[in-house]
């Protein structure tokens, strides 16, 4: 039993991501309306309801999967790569440009993430791009600063100085020799990036910043739903689920990775 | 002692010049004529032109800034475009119900964390233990825009027990602390469990009980006292992060507080204001973990000799 329940996060996502994707083919109408079915419950034939405009449910919540899972694996790869250069860099050649780097970091640091990216995201305007943009613009920080503690611990291993002393190039250097060696604790943070992305895109989106109607997206729903709280609760509860479920499956793979990788937390 | 104090109170100068730096950036590097989207596409020229004086775009980026810092010397933030009215007094009159949140979700959270971490700690694997950790796990997967509508689902309409929102009623503030305070103590009670069971493996520990002292001594005593040093830290960084993470729960309660008027001042284009919220909240978030990193240093001998 305990061994089956270890894979049961991963198929959540799983299963997830496979939904996401499968939309795009999926015969949905998440912008068909339907005057007679407006606000009513889940039942089994109407599947997950309808909402204030008579839409389906289920339809907006795939496409609002799609919404979420893209701009969260999004972010998550931008701020992974452009962190990881900055800081594997920074650390590599250390001197000046070291000491610039980690005060511009401190600076982002000094910031309340979440607040940076709403602010930047209101400036922009909105739209999911902008959303991309703010919330990356505010993620290689974390990422940046966990590759340069890592690249600091390697530095001078031997196989280093082994590899330097046979005439590898710096480049050969770092992608061959440090790269493999920084790269678990980097996964273990991405896997909590992309929950905690998924979470910030919904918050900016029921801010009303992110993907504008008739898009789809779970914050947007939940900022409609809101409304109607007393007459269909379920327009809130789905996609609050929804939301849950996947943070939750996330996290408890990011709490696995980081055993399986032996990463201290 | 004193050199390092100082030192560190000239990094969060630094630190402080540097975000009132990147926020006049982020104001003026953004693409896009910020008159252009305040007033919209069809406004008259003369319109354009007397907004871009009061906004002072008519100088130099360099003067711009100059200004503009000179201000902040000042505790001068400039004027609200919407309220016409000066930002810095928009903010103070923001503050009360800002710090009344978080102080009442404060202590939520560490009313709920610090019997659920204990308990979690000292018997582990036990049904306290799976449920401190749901409880953990849940809370922290739940965002604040989720479980704020859900409270009010069941408090004030089913129950009809508490105000659905605003700040009129006295027993308005209970939901909007209870969606922050749940939310902080999860993370919170993780952390106290993790910390408390590491603590609780030391050799001191096990001596402490050899000598035979009462198993409660030994917990408060003993292993709390050293347990607290990561959770005051946590909870720093809690605390200065709620004013931010307060935006989602104001906007949900519609509770006014400062939160709320970033909000206002991104929807409305309010410039001045949301480089007033943005400069604000940042301060108190930098002063606080200033605040948190000194009391460590006091509280534990050390960290005071070490660093």
């Amino acid at each position: 039993m305990k061994q089956y329940l270890a894979y049961l996060p991963g198929s959540l996502l799983l299963i997830w991501v496979v939904l996401a994707v499968a939309s795009l083919w999926l015969p949905l109408s998440p912008e068909h309306i339907a005057l007679e079915h407006i606000l009513q419950s889940p039942t089994l034939a109407n599947g997950l309801g309808y909402d204030d405009l008579g839409r389906p449910v289920l339809d907006r919540l795939l496409l609002g999967a799609r919404t979420s899972l893209a701009v969260a694996f999004a972010v998550m790869l931008i701020s992974l790569v452009v962190g990881t250069v900055v800081g594997v860099l920074s650390a590599w050649w250390g001197g000046y440009a070291d000491q610039l780097l980690m005060r511009i970091t401190d600076i982002f640091l000094a910031f309340p993430g979440i607040l940076l990216a709403l602010a930047l995201a209101g400036l922009l305007g909105p739209g999911i791009l902008n959303v991309v943009i703010a919330l990356s613009v505010v993620g290689w920080v974390g990422f940046a600063r966990l590759a340069r503690a890592q690249v600091l611990v390697v530095r001078e291993r031997e196989h280093l100085q082994a590899a330097r002393a046979l005439g590898s190039s710096q480049w050969r250097c770092l992608w061959q020799h440090v790269l493999p060696l920084i790269a678990a604790p980097l996964i273990v943070e991405a896997t909590f990036a992309v929950s905690g992305l998924i979470v910030a895109e919904a918050g900016l989106s029921f801010l009303g910043l992110g993907v504008q109607p008739p898009a789809s997206s779970w914050g947007s729903m939940l900022c409609d739903g809101a409304r109607y709280l007393l007459v269909a609760p379920h327009l809130v509860v789905i996609p609050g689920l929804a939301l849950m479920s996947i943070v939750l499956a996330v996290n408890l793979l990011g709490d696995q990775l980081r055993d399986r990788l032996d990463v201290k937390a | 002692m004193a050199r390092i104090i100082l030192n560190r109170l000239l990094g969060t100068l630094f630190v402080l010049f540097g975000v009132s730096l990147l926020v006049f950036l982020l104001i003026h590097l953004v693409p896009g004529d910020p008159v252009e989207v305040i007033l919209g596409e069809q406004a008259q020229a003369a319109d354009r032109e007397s907004l871009r004086l009061a906004l002072g775009l008519d100088k130099p980026m360099a003067v711009q800034w100059w200004e503009y810092m000179r201000g902040l010397l000042h505790a001068d933030l400039g004027h609200s475009l919407y309220m016409h009215r000066p930002v810095s007094e928009l903010l103070i009159e923001r503050l009360p119900a800002s710090a009344e949140l978080a102080l009442l979700s404060l202590l939520i959270a560490v009313m709920l964390a610090l019997p659920l971490g204990l308990i979690a700690a000292t018997q582990r694997g036990s049904g306290w233990d799976w449920l401190s950790s749901g409880f953990s796990l849940l809370g922290i997967a739940i965002p604040n825009f989720v479980f704020g509508p859900l409270l009010i689902l069941l408090f004030s309409i089913w129950l009809g027990w508490l105000p659905v929102s605003g700040r009129e009623q006295g027993l308005s503030i209970v939901l909007p602390a209870l969606t922050l305070g749940t939310a902080m103590a999860a993370i919170l009670s993780r952390m106290l469990r993790s910390s408390l069971l590491e603590v609780l493996g030391e050799d001191f520990v096990r001596s402490a009980r050899a000598r035979g002292l009462h198993p409660l001594r030994v917990l408060f005593r003993h292993a709390l006292n050293n347990a607290m040093l990561p959770l005051i830290t946590l909870l720093g960084l809690q605390l200065g992060g709620l004013l931010a993470g307060a935006v989602i729960t104001e906007t949900v309660f519609d509770w006014p507080g400062i939160g709320r008027l970033t909000i206002e001042a991104i929807q409305r284009r309010d410039y001045p204001l949301l480089q007033g919220c943005v400069l604000f909240i940042s301060l108190v978030y930098v002063l606080i973990n200033l605040l948190t990193d000194m009391t460590y240093r006091f509280i534990d001998p050390r960290i005071r000799v070490s660093t």
